[in-house]
């Protein structure tokens, strides 16, 4: 499978990360490299084959739902680029 | 001797008898760090928790009530969250990051009385086998036989560098792919990645989370047994953490392997292998058979597709885990510009907070997870992980209790020697570790001896589920046997 230009731009941008525009075909090809890598997958027979879920057979745990944790806005905000008045601040999402 | 050349289970008996404090092993420990910048192991030191910690530790051990890790001091990985301490995983899109949380495996280590010297550098959101994608610049090796910086692995290459060099009595590492394994062969050290589950993740930053494990990094097998154990707990924050019990590795250390199967999986013999490699894998298996083991030649037949279906599936938990890098809640944000609208906010500060092996996994995750190949690469890499793991079940099933593979390809390899490298040439170095990650297997390596240029390589025991004591035991058989001494000679 190899990437095109027009892909590498999408999954970039799918990504969200900003790729320059000139930097594209380089990506493009890095990428195509390690899929090509990624193709000896199809030699294998995986039918029938249940994907692997754990190391040994575990039931997930389950608990109460409750609340049990919560109730310091300063503390989960303190790390915050840009707080204000109790909120995350963010460019303007809708015009 | 000086006293940060200790190893824990030294320091250990010497505090108990009062021959030492943990103050003083802590100033060697923090003398050792200061003379060792070439080195550039740790990245975020903390002299006083270090000071704060051992004085309590130190009344701790008075009162008579010392767990073994008491008073011991370690460096973290980088990848741990300590309380107010920063933690950025190497990256720039952390920087300035403090988490106002402790994780569960340094609240563990805090709660038995070991002391926090500082946090260690490491690959990139542990991706990477050279630490040199490390936004703070490459670790050093501290073993060096020519004019060429040599890497210490990665992606625990700063608690390698640490551990080898003394800069600290033991370190936390984690291993998503080999992270714990590669560098510690690379630098003539212990590391043990345990199964999957025994550890918590919580509070660890998350690379790949079906694949992550923490595990201790230590100058002897017996120090990664005590370490271990005082890692280990069941977590109600991590729903992967087994509810198991912690037995006590320490005392399954017994010297005695007599009668136990230890696997010789032929298909890890490939192509080109050095000669050094294959005498040292075949000096092995004869010192655990004049230990009294059976050597058996096995096959786990789907171990050339380890590496591949692991660079799929890595990258895509990868690309879902570092979602959360965004620019608004933690971290770096970039600078935007007149007319940026949130998604230009995204894309600016990941481009910018991200280095380039990051976006690369960021974006083979996203495309592996894209509408239209989630079946052609994801979900056939986790059918292939499956057989994988069946592999090692019908190794088990016929009675293997452990099975021997050398650690890396080959030694250290000088900083800089893979830049130009395809992609692909670097993740090569994972050969022998990835499937112990991808079947949730515990692993370890073990010093083997040097190679011809007087470089330290190791071997890897691979054990049954939950049973890392019964593994630390062959580790131990395989040590003693060994007899690996050799340290750096200190040029820096």
């Amino acid at each position: 499978m190899s990437i095109d230009i027009d892909t590498a731009r999408k999954v970039a941008h799918l990504a969200r990360i900003a790729v320059a525009e000139e930097d594209l075909p380089a990506l493009a090809g890095e990428l195509s490299g390690i899929l090509t890598f990624m193709e000896q997958l199809n030699e294998v027979n995986v039918d029938g084959v249940e994907p692997m879920t754990s190391v040994t057979p575990m039931r997930l745990k389950r608990r109460a739902d409750v609340v049990t944790d919560g109730g310091y806005p300063e503390k989960i905000l303190s790390n915050a680029p840009d707080a204000r008045e109790g909120f995350f601040a963010v460019p303007k999402v809708v015009e | 001797m000086s006293l940060n050349q200790l190893t824990i289970s030294d320091a250990r008996d010497a505090l108990r008898k009062g021959d030492v404090t943990s103050a003083e092993i802590t100033e060697a420990c923090l003398t050792a760090i200061d003379g060792a910048g070439a080195l550039n192991a740790y990245c975020h030191l903390t002299p006083e928790i270090a000071r704060d910690q051992a004085a309590a530790a130190d009344a701790r051990i008075r009162a008579g009530d010392a767990p073994a890790m008491c008073g011991i001091p370690l460096g973290i990985k980088d990848l741990f969250c300590t309380k107010g301490v920063p933690s950025q995983a190497a990256s720039r899109i952390l920087e300035g990051f403090r988490p106002e949380y402790e994780s569960t495996v340094t609240q563990n280590l805090w709660d038995a009385g070991a002391v926090m010297l500082g946090k260690l550098s490491m690959d990139e959101f542990a991706m990477g086998s050279s630490n040199e994608t490390a936004c703070y610049g490459p670790v050093v090796n501290p073993w060096k036989v020519d004019d060429r910086q040599l890497t210490p692995g990665g992606s625990s290459g700063g608690s390698a560098a640490a551990v080898a060099a003394d800069l600290c009595l033991a370190a936390t590492g984690t291993d998503t792919g080999g992270s714990i394994r590669q560098p510690a062969a690379f630098t003539g050290i212990v590391g043990i990645k345990p199964t999957y589950g025994r550890v918590s993740r919580w509070g660890v930053v998350a690379f790949a989370s079906s694949l992550d494990q923490a595990g201790p990094m230590t100058k002897t097998v017996r120090d990664a047994a005590i370490m271990l154990g005082a890692m280990c707990s069941h977590d109600p924050k991590d729903s992967t953490s087994a509810d198991i019990p912690v037995p006590d590795f320490e005392a399954a250390l017994t010297g005695d392997i007599r009668g136990k199967k230890i696997g010789i999986p032929r298909e890890y013999r490939m192509d080109g292998m050095p000669a050094e490699i294959e005498k040292l894998w075949s000096d092995g298996a004869a010192m655990l058979r004049d230990a009294g083991a059976e050597i058996v030649d096995i096959s786990l037949p789907h171990t050339k597709y380890a590496l591949p279906a692991y660079y799929v599936v890595a990258p895509a938990e990868a690309s879902s885990n570092l979602a959360r890098y965004d620019g608004v809640r933690y971290g770096h944000r970039a600078r935007l510009g007149q007319g940026d609208g949130i998604t230009e906010m995204y894309e600016k500060t990941r481009a910018e907070g991200f280095g380039k092996e990051v976006q690369r996994r960021v974006m083979i995750g996203t495309y592996v997870l894209s509408a239209g190949f989630y079946d052609a690469y994801y979900n056939r890499a986790r059918k292939v992980r499956a057989l994988i793991k069946r592999d090692f079940d019908q190794a088990f099933a016929a009675g293997i209790d452990a099975i021997l593979t050398p650690a890396t390809p080959s030694s250290a390899f000088g900083l800089g020697e893979m830049a130009n490298a395809d992609p692909v040439a670097m993740y090569l170095n994972d050969v022998f570790t990835v499937t112990v990650n991808l079947a949730g297997l515990p692993g370890v390596a073990v010093p083997a001896g040097l190679d011809s240029k007087g470089l330290p390589l190791g071997l890897q025991l691979i054990g049954r589920p939950w049973q890392e004591g019964d593994l630390l035991n062959h580790a131990y058989v395989l040590e003693k046997a060994v007899g690996f001494a050799a340290k750096p000679a200190k040029w820096w």
